[in-house]
């Protein structure tokens, strides 16, 4: 693609992108979630069914990011109708093809379906019609690897409009406006972090985007990157151009390679094309940016550390004060955004502060997304305002408990979020949700468990991983989840002293005010204080009430 | 983490040659301006590993103290100090893959490989590990080798997917 100047040139490539013909058929195949399962296959597939039948210039194979139902793997969409097939293989190409492109007709059996009624068109399966998908809007549509067809779909006219027209406080201002919090987890206001950055002393100053997604279940980082990557790089052109930054850093975990596949290809075409670089888009706004790989370590999604290993040093978290945006990178003013956080951004100037405020709560404005795995019939991505509740995103967008078991608790937030049981599923989620109930928001992973998983097992296996993840640095996380995971495996094994289970709450209580970074595992505690029954059956009676723990018998049969 | 019994004594292959090491620091063009992690990992890219040899000259070349290098190495799960298998396996043991059946799929693996975690075959052609999570909890239990990822795992496919990738071996 060749410079963009101006602004101007910009709207001009956009109107130009806008007046091409478009294809009688668009097939829009998720090849990045489903890949694991055969989407490349079909792919091949199509292209090769296509080029035999000479539909080449009628029908287009786009191979995009997540369209966010993830159960119905490969999934696809075949626009301009918004028809939606799931479970697709190779097998099924040439009867799409046959039935779908060429006869207009749906393939019944690759439709949604809930063994009732069978719905073909994407926005009215119900997993879609409860969702407001803002910040997805276009992950699962545009082809990530173009930059062309995102600006097609609206990509930098946000940032095009704001670096030629407003000045960085107006930015800061409209961001402040609009309540955009971290959605991260830690739920800092953004606008607000974005003025401490921008009167902070010190220069070069730096913008970091935390996509080190680490904790399990969360998966909506992932997803956004390699769905959208325009989005996030978008977004922070805005932040860097708000605090004044002249350079910044996407942290992608090394886990995520097609992520960072993604992004450096996004981060190049961003380049050639004048809208990263010197003077952007001619309004002499200087912006660089780079991907740093991370090397394993869970830790880095704590700002701080992360910081620590942008500057290629081990992961440990600082002591604040100070706070980054005063003594960050290099002892440089810096911002530390999320990727979900980033991509928002855009949102907020396309929509303006007011309308984006228009949805969620009081203190908790906009959407989240949020992933859904574990005992759950449509595992995915789910995107909704903030302040809905947990049976809305388990029962009403997630199909429910499949085998008609029944709901037993969802892991929400990772090992530092909590266990929430049945009796909170109504409690709206937000920020500002009561922490000590343990429905913390987190990052947004919801892993549903159901009647068969023993909390006692589920909190040794989130206390073994806050084990080997922990960083080292403080004595209380170092030797405390270690006792920790030795008392919950004596209970999995059937070996626990009788005080093991006060013993273990103290521990956790400990955990949860002191640690140095504030990952203390969280969820040992809330399990624990909501089946503590559970956790007593397997002293007392040497008994695991679900039957998962081998070494115990299990319950007798009610 | 219970012990592993099923291990093997580590296959010993010679350090890369000094000429390679030195010539593969000299492509990456090694000084103290560069990233000190991002050093390791182009080495690691290179030979599969960080060969003392290399750390050595990164300690020299960017003027950081060996035992800081070491530092860096040893606290990150994907810096590995020895030889590895041409394939990486990760099992992913992240809470939605344990309640899917993780273990069986890593017990699976470790039969079908016949090594345990963290070990390498004899043949040097998989290395075993577990990681905290994958990030694709809809495709558990999952696996990842080298870059491409496999769910929803049962031990039989986990056979056939080992085979194929042996098969494809020289």
């Amino acid at each position: 693609m060749k410079r963009l100047q101006t602004v101007q040139d910009l709207e001009r490539l956009r109107r130009e992108l806008a007046s091409r013909a478009a294809p009688d058929a668009v097939i829009r195949v998720c090849s990045t979630g489903c890949r694991a399962l055969g989407a490349l296959d079909v792919c091949e597939a199509l292209d090769g069914e296509i080029a035999r039948r000479g539909l080449a210039d009628r029908v287009r194979v786009v191979r995009v990011g997540c369209h966010g139902l993830c159960a119905g793997a490969v999934t696809m969409v075949i626009d301009p109708k918004g028809i939606f097939y799931q479970g697709v293989t190779a097998a099924d190409v040439p009867e799409i093809i046959e039935r779908t492109i060429l006869g207009g007709k749906v393939v019944r059996r690759l439709c949604w379906t809930d063994g009732r009624k069978v719905v073909s068109r994407q926005d009215q399966v119900p997993f879609y019609k409860h969702q407001m998908r803002r910040v997805l809007r276009n992950c699962g549509v545009v082809d990530p690897k173009s930059l062309e067809d995102a600006v097609a779909h609206g990509a930098y006219a946000a940032a095009a409009q704001v670096l030629s027209t407003w000045t960085p406080e107006q930015v800061i201002d409209e961001v402040t406006r609009s309540g955009l919090r971290g959605r991260g987890g830690a739920g800092f206001p953004t606008g607000k972090k974005w003025q401490l950055a921008r009167q902070a002393q010190g220069q070069p100053k730096y913008i970091i985007c935390n996509a080190d997604e680490g904790d399990p279940g969360a998966f909506m980082d992932r997803a956004v990157l390699e769905g959208d990557p325009h989005l996030v790089l978008e977004g922070m052109i805005l932040g860097a151009y708000a605090i004044g930054a002249p350079r910044g850093f996407i942290y992608i975990r090394s886990e995520y390679p097609l992520a960072i596949e993604c992004v450096e290809e996004a981060l190049a075409q961003a380049r050639q094309a004048g809208l990263l670089g010197p003077g952007i888009l001619g309004t002499g706004f200087d912006f660089e940016m780079e991907v740093v790989r991370g090397a394993g370590a869970y830790v880095c999604g704590e700002e701080t550390s992360l910081i620590e290993s942008t500057a290629g040093r081990r992961a440990t978290p600082r002591q604040r004060p100070p706070f980054p945006v005063t003594h960050g990178l290099f002892g440089r003013p810096t911002v530390v955004n999320n990727v979900e956080t980033c991509a928002n951004v855009p949102r907020i100037f396309e929509l303006g502060a007011e309308k984006y405020a228009d949805v969620g709560t009081e203190d908790s404005k906009g959407t989240k997304i949020f992933s859904l795995a574990g005992a759950v019939r449509h595992s995915g991505l789910v995107e909704v305002p903030l302040g809905r509740t947990l049976r809305e995103i388990v029962f009403d967008i997630g199909g429910g408990i499949p085998e008609g078991r029944a709901f037993k608790a969802a892991q929400m937030g990772g090992p530092c979020g909590g266990c929430v049981p049945a009796a909170y599923l109504d409690l709206p989620i937000s920020y500002s949700t009561p922490q000590d109930t343990g429905a913390i928001m987190g990052c947004g992973g919801v892993l549903v468990l159901d009647d068969t998983a023993c909390m006692v097992d589920v909190a040794r296996d989130i206390a073994a991983f806050a084990q080997e993840e922990s960083c080292g640095k403080c004595i209380p996380c170092r030797v405390g989840t270690k006792r920790m995971c030795e008392i919950l495996t004596r209970l999995t094994e059937g070996q626990a002293a009788p005080d093991d289970v006060e013993r273990l709450e103290s521990l956790a209580e400990l955990l949860a005010d002191v640690t140095s970074c504030g990952l203390a595992p969280n969820a040992v505690r809330t399990a624990l204080r909501y089946f503590r029954g559970e956790f007593e059956a397997h002293v007392g009676g040497r008994q695991c009430p679900a039957g998962v723990c081998r070494a115990l018998a299990a319950a007798p049969a009610p | 983490m219970p012990e592993k019994t099923v291990g093997q004594p580590r296959p010993s292959i010679p350090e890369p040659p000094a000429a390679d090491v030195a010539s593969h620091l000299d492509a990456l063009a090694v000084s103290p301006a560069l990233n000190l992690i991002g050093v390791l990992q182009g080495v690691q890219d290179r030979f599969g590993y960080l060969p003392a040899s290399a750390l050595r000259g990164i300690s020299r070349r960017m003027r950081i103290p060996l035992s800081r290098i070491y530092g860096v190495v040893s606290f990150y799960a994907q810096f590995y100090t020895e030889p590895h298998g041409r394939h990486t396996v990760r099992c992913c043991r992240g809470t939605a893959c344990h309640v899917k059946g993780a273990g069986r799929v890593l017990d699976a693996v470790e039969r079908e490989l016949g090594v345990g975690e963290g070990e390498t075959t004899p043949d040097l052609a998989f290395y075993l590990e577990t990681v905290a999570c994958l990030g694709t909890c809809f495709l558990a239990p999952a696996m990842m080798i080298d870059n491409l990822y496999f769910g929803r795992l049962t031990p039989q496919r986990v056979q056939s997917i080992l085979r194929s990738y042996r098969q494809r071996e020289p």
